[in-house]
C-alpha cells in the first residue's frame, strides 16, 4: 500500500512535466498547426544554457531564469525564421522541417557540450518529506506547472492578447482583417510555448544531462498531447496527469525498461477508441 | 493536399493517362526488365568490390542495407503518405530475428534467415499498422515515435533472451570454400547483402508500378476521394505499412548478418530520424531518391570522421558532424530545394534533353481523355 501510495504521488508529480511539455506542444499545434518535435532540441539547448550560468555563477535560479529566457528566444527565432518559410505548405514539410531542427540541435548541444553527462542540480531537495512520500523538488514541479496553466487559462479568457491568439488560430484572414497583427500574435505562441517546454526541460533534466536525456520525455510528452487531442490545452494536462500515472505503476510493478512501451500501449489504446484524442470534437473533412 | 515539398511520380489521378500519344516502346514486362536492371546492377557492384580495398566493402554494403530501409520508408511516406519515425524499431526487429534463428537454429540457411526476418517484420507491421490505421499526421508521427523509442528497450527487459544493453553475438560462415581464393569474407558478404537487397528492390519497384502502387498514391493524394471511388483505404494503408516495415527488417537482417551482432543501442531515435532525413534528401517519390539518401548516409559520415581528424577535433564532434549536417540540409531542402537530390538530377536531365532537340516537344496536355 505504501508503495502504491507513493507511486502514485510520483507518477503526479511526473506527469506535470508532461503535461508542461505537451502543454508547450499543444500551444504551438493551436496556433501554427504544427507538432513541434524540436521542442525537446529547444529545451536541451535551454538546460545546457542553464547548466553554463549554473557553473559560472553558482545559482540555480539564475540558471532557471536564463533557460527560460533562451527557450523563449529559440523559440520565437524558430518560428520567425524557418518556419514562416514553410507555413502555408503541407503539414509534411513542418513535420520534417521540425525534425532536421531536433537532429541539428541535438547533435549542436553534443559538440558544444560533449556526448558525456553533466551533473545537474535539482531545483530543491529530492528527499521525501516526512509526513507525505513526496519531496520538495515534486512540489515545486507541481507547483509550477499548476501556475503556469493557470496563468495561461487567464491570458487566453481574460486578455486582449489571449483573444487575438484566439482569432489568429480560428480564423487568420478574419482576424487579420480586423487588424490582429497575426504573424506578431504567432510569433508570442511560440515563444511562450518554448518558455514552457524550457521550464519542463528544468524540470525532467535533474540529475544528469546529456544530449539525449530529454528524448523519452518527450515521447512521454507528445503521448500526453496526443492523448488530450493535440487542440486542447487541458487535455494536454490529463493526458499527461494519465501517461505520468500509468507510467509510475508500470515502472514500479512491472520493469523500468517498458515504460516507453508502456507508454505507446496507452496511446494506441486511446487513440483506436479515439483517433483525435480524448477530448476531440467531431471535423468535417472537405472532398 | 498534395504535399509541396514535391514528388516526382505524378500524382495518382494523372498516373494512368499519362503520355497518350508516346510510342509503345515496353517491349518487355515491368518485371522482367526490373530483373534486368537488377542483374545489371550486381554484376557492376561485383566489379566494384574487385577494385576497392577491404574497408570499402563494408561501407558498399552498408550502403546496400540503408538503401533497402530507405526504399521501404519511400513505399510508407513517399508513395503512401504516411510518416513513420519509428522504422529504426523494425530494423531492431529484422536485426534480433537473425541473431536469435542463428543463435538457436543454426541448422536453417541463410536464405531461410532472411524469409524468416521478413516475416517477422512483416508481422509487426500489421500489428503497428492495424493499430495506427485511423492516425493521421502528427498523430501517426506520435505513436511511431514510441515505437522507435520503446522496442529497443525490450532487449534490456528480457536481457536472457535478448542480451541485454551488450546485445547478441554469433557467427557466420563467410566465403564458401569453393570461392575461398577468389573472394574475401567481407567481399563475399557485400555481395549477398546486395543480392538480398536488390531482389526486394524489384519486388517494391514492380508493386508500386501495379495496382498497389496506384492505390497507395490514391489514398496519398486524397484520402476521401480514394475511399469513393471504391478503394479500401484502411486495407491500402496497413498494406503499405506492412511492405514498409518487411524491407525495414531485412535491412536489419543484412546489417545483423555483415556485422556478426545485434545491439539494441544501434537502433536508436537517431537511425530513425536519419532514415526519414536520407529519404527527404534523397528525394520522396522515386527509389533512386533512396539510394542518393543511403550513399549520402554512409559517405557524410565517413566524411565527417575523417574532416574531424583532419582539423583535429575531438570525437564528441566527429559523432555530432552527420547529424548536424543531416538536420541542417533537412531545413534548407525544406525551405528552399523541395525535390531533393533526385528531383535536380532530373531537372538537369530534363534541361539537356530539351537543348538538344531543336523543337522541344510541347508537354502532355494537362487535361486528358481520362479513362481511355
Amino acid at each position: 500500500m505504501n508503495q502504491f501510495v507513493s507511486l502514485t504521488f510520483e507518477g503526479i508529480a511526473n506527469g506535470a512535466v508532461y503535461a508542461a511539455l505537451g502543454l508547450s506542444l499543444v500551444i504551438v499545434y493551436q496556433a501554427t498547426r504544427v507538432v513541434n518535435f524540436a521542442q525537446p532540441a529547444l529545451a536541451l539547448i535551454a538546460a545546457y544554457t542553464a547548466h553554463t550560468v549554473i557553473r559560472a555563477t553558482g545559482s540555480y535560479w539564475l540558471g532557471f531564469a536564463s533557460a527560460v529566457a533562451a527557450g523563449t528566444l529559440l523559440g520565437v527565432l524558430t518560428e520567425r525564421l524557418l518556419l514562416r518559410r514553410v507555413q502555408d505548405r503541407s503539414p509534411l514539410n513542418a513535420v520534417i522541417l521540425t525534425l532536421g531542427l531536433l537532429l541539428a540541435l541535438r547533435g549542436l548541444a553534443g559538440m558544444v557540450w560533449g556526448n558525456l553527462q553533466h551533473s545537474f542540480p535539482p531545483p530543491m531537495s529530492f528527499r521525501d518529506l516526512e509526513a507525505v512520500p513526496i519531496s520538495p523538488e515534486e512540489l515545486f514541479a507541481l507547483a509550477s506547472v499548476a501556475l503556469v496553466a493557470a496563468a495561461l487559462f487567464v491570458l487566453h479568457r481574460f486578455t486582449p492578447l489571449g483573444l487575438r491568439m484566439r482569432a489568429a488560430a480560428l480564423r487568420p484572414e478574419s482576424a487579420r482583417l480586423s487588424g490582429v497583427r497575426v504573424g506578431l500574435v504567432l510569433t508570442a505562441g511560440w515563444g511562450i510555448a518554448s518558455a514552457i517546454g524550457a521550464l519542463a526541460g528544468m524540470l525532467a533534466v535533474p540529475p544528469l544531462l546529456s544530449p539525449t536525456v530529454l528524448d523519452a520525455v518527450f515521447v512521454y510528452g507528445i503521448a500526453a498531447a496526443v492523448l488530450g487531442g493535440l487542440d486542447n490545452p487541458f487535455g494536454a494536462l490529463a493526458g499527461g496527469l494519465v501517461i505520468g500515472v500509468g507510467l509510475s505503476y508500470v515502472s514500479g510493478y512491472v520493469g523500468s525498461e517498458l515504460t516507453t512501451l508502456a507508454a505507446l500501449a496507452i496511446l494506441v489504446v486511446v487513440l483506436s477508441l479515439r483517433p483525435a484524442g480524448l477530448f476531440s470534437r467531431a471535423t468535417v473533412r472537405k472532398v | 493536399m498534395a504535399s509541396s515539398l514535391r514528388r516526382d511520380d505524378p500524382p495518382a489521378t494523372a498516373a494512368a493517362p499519362a503520355r497518350p500519344a508516346a510510342p509503345r516502346r515496353r517491349a518487355l514486362p515491368v518485371l522482367a526488365r526490373h530483373l534486368a536492371a537488377a542483374a545489371l546492377a550486381l554484376a557492376a557492384i561485383a566489379a566494384l568490390t574487385f577494385l576497392v580495398g577491404p574497408l570499402e566493402h563494408l561501407r558498399i554494403a552498408r550502403v546496400g542495407y540503408l538503401l533497402l530501409a530507405v526504399a521501404g520508408l519511400q513505399i510508407l511516406v513517399g508513395a503512401s503518405g504516411q510518416v513513420s519515425l519509428g522504422h529504426g524499431a523494425f530494423m531492431f526487429v529484422g536485426a534480433y530475428t537473425t541473431a536469435l534463428t542463428v543463435l538457436h537454429a543454426p541448422a536453417v540457411p541463410l536464405a531461410g534467415v532472411m524469409v524468416l526476418a521478413v516475416a517477422a517484420g512483416c508481422l509487426a507491421g500489421v500489428l503497428v499498422g492495424a493499430a495506427t490505421a485511423r492516425l493521421h499526421g502528427p498523430y501517426l508521427a506520435g505513436a511511431t515515435l514510441a515505437l522507435a523509442v520503446g522496442l529497443p528497450a525490450l532487449a534490456l527487459y528480457f536481457s536472457d533472451l535478448l542480451g541485454g544493453s551488450n546485445g547478441l553475438r554469433f557467427a557466420l560462415r563467410g566465403t564458401p570454400p569453393e570461392l575461398s581464393g577468389l573472394l574475401t569474407d567481407n567481399q563475399w558478404k557485400a555481395l549477398v547483402v546486395w543480392l538480398t537487397v536488390l531482389t526486394a528492390l524489384v519486388v517494391l519497384a514492380t508493386l508500386s508500378r501495379g495496382r498497389l502502387g496506384r492505390r497507395m498514391r490514391a489514398v496519398r493524394d486524397d484520402e476521401s476521394a480514394a475511399a469513393m471511388a471504391g478503394i479500401p483505404v484502411g486495407r491500402t494503408r496497413v498494406t503499405a505499412f506492412v511492405v514498409s516495415a518487411g524491407c525495414a527488417s531485412l535491412a536489419g537482417a543484412c546489417e545483423a548478418y555483415l556485422l556478426g551482432t545485434a545491439t539494441p543501442s544501434s537502433f536508436s531515435l537517431a537511425l530513425s530520424l536519419s532514415l526519414l532525413a536520407a529519404l527527404v534528401l534523397g528525394g520522396l517519390g522515386s527509389l533512386w531518391g533512396a539510394l542518393w539518401g543511403a550513399l549520402a548516409l554512409v559517405y557524410l559520415e565517413a566524411a565527417g570522421r575523417e574532416l574531424a581528424d583532419l582539423l583535429g577535433l575531438g570525437s564528441s564532434v566527429a559523432d555530432n558532424l552527420p547529424p548536424v549536417f543531416f538536420g541542417v540540409m533537412l531545413v534548407v531542402i525544406v525551405t528552399a530545394w523541395p525535390t531533393g537530390v533526385h528531383g535536380a538530377l532530373r531537372r538537369l536531365g530534363g534541361l539537356s534533353a530539351r537543348q538538344r532537340t531543336p523543337n522541344p516537344p510541347s508537354d502532355p496536355p494537362s487535361i486528358t481523355t481520362t479513362g481511355a
